[in-house]
């Protein structure tokens, strides 16, 4: 942990998320994979602790960047090839 | 039992997200329309064994990965990748200058992300090893659960995140050096091993 300063955990009492659990449940987290309870533990994590709440948000758009610019097109020369074996491909009985 | 006629109805929207995840595993586009059309021919034959009202996405991804697996991967063999040492939390977000950037009124990360072009991240998941590569496109890309990765992938639930949580740090390093090698960003980073 260098250039960012974190925040021990704040709020309610008996939560026990701080940086260092939420980062290591960041993924879990952002790929919705968490108990609700332990999902909102790391949402009041969040709102207490600016850092961690930018770092997760970097996170997420970088996952939202990667989705969007993997996308490719088929070429329509193969669609088409693909539909025409279909066509011409008998299925077993 | 479903009904073979509809085959074409309900498969062929996914084959753009297909053919895009062919690319990914195969890196060559002959390759990869060769993938998508066997894995099209191959559901179309076993279409009667769907279950109906089960999800017909991730049983396409698990016919393309086997088919994938099954020829392609045993055709062009090469050793996978050593792993890099990804220990670092938000390795990107820190080189890009995290809340410093924030705080000098640099652009905001989210902008530097933006400008990626396609080309580099294409590249830098498919320089991944190739099981971390699957891991990360299918949740990543996909948007599989952990659950549906792991039936996909036929690997237990444990093996998929701990692929995703290396497989998703080694991309951010991949994605820093190709940065730094394209001129996208300005400062080389001293831990960057190798392009």
């Amino acid at each position: 942990m260098d250039e960012i300063t974190h925040h021990p955990a704040q709020g309610d009492p008996g939560d026990d998320v701080d940086c260092e659990r939420a980062i290591v449940e960041i993924y879990e987290y952002l790929d919705g994979e968490l108990t609700t309870s332990k999902r909102r533990a790391i949402a009041r994590h969040l709102d207490d602790c600016p850092p961690c709440a930018q770092g997760f948000t970097f996170e997420f758009e970088l996952r939202q960047v990667i989705s969007m610019k993997c996308r490719d097109r088929v070429p329509a020369e193969l669609r088409q090839r693909i539909a025409e074996a279909l066509r011409i491909d008998v299925p077993p009985a | 039992m479903a009904d073979q006629a509809s085959f074409a109805e309900l498969a062929m929207p996914y084959m753009d997200a297909l053919y895009s995840a062919a690319l990914r595993m195969t890196r060559n586009p002959t390759d990869a329309e060769d993938l998508v059309q066997e894995t099209y021919l191959r559901a179309y034959r076993g279409f009667g064994g769907f279950r109906e009202g089960t999800n017909l996405k991730a049983w396409l991804y698990k016919i393309l990965t086997n088919t994938f697996i099954n020829i392609y991967r045993a055709k062009k063999r090469r050793p996978e990748q050593v792993d890099l040492d990804a220990t670092e939390d938000f390795y990107l977000y820190r080189r890009l200058g995290g809340l410093e950037a924030v705080e000098a009124q640099r652009s905001p990360e989210s902008e530097v992300l933006d400008a990626i072009p396609e080309s580099v991240v294409k590249e830098a998941l498919e320089d991944l090893p190739e099981q971390f590569r699957m891991a990360v496109l299918l949740a990543d890309v996909e948007g599989f659960s952990y659950k549906e990765i792991a039936e996909i992938t036929d690997v237990p639930i444990g093996t998929v995140m701990s692929r995703l949580h290396r497989g998703r740090k080694q991309l951010q390093q991949r994605l820093w050096s190709l940065a730094v090698e394209r001129g996208l960003v300005d400062e080389p980073s001293p831990t960057v091993a190798g392009g």
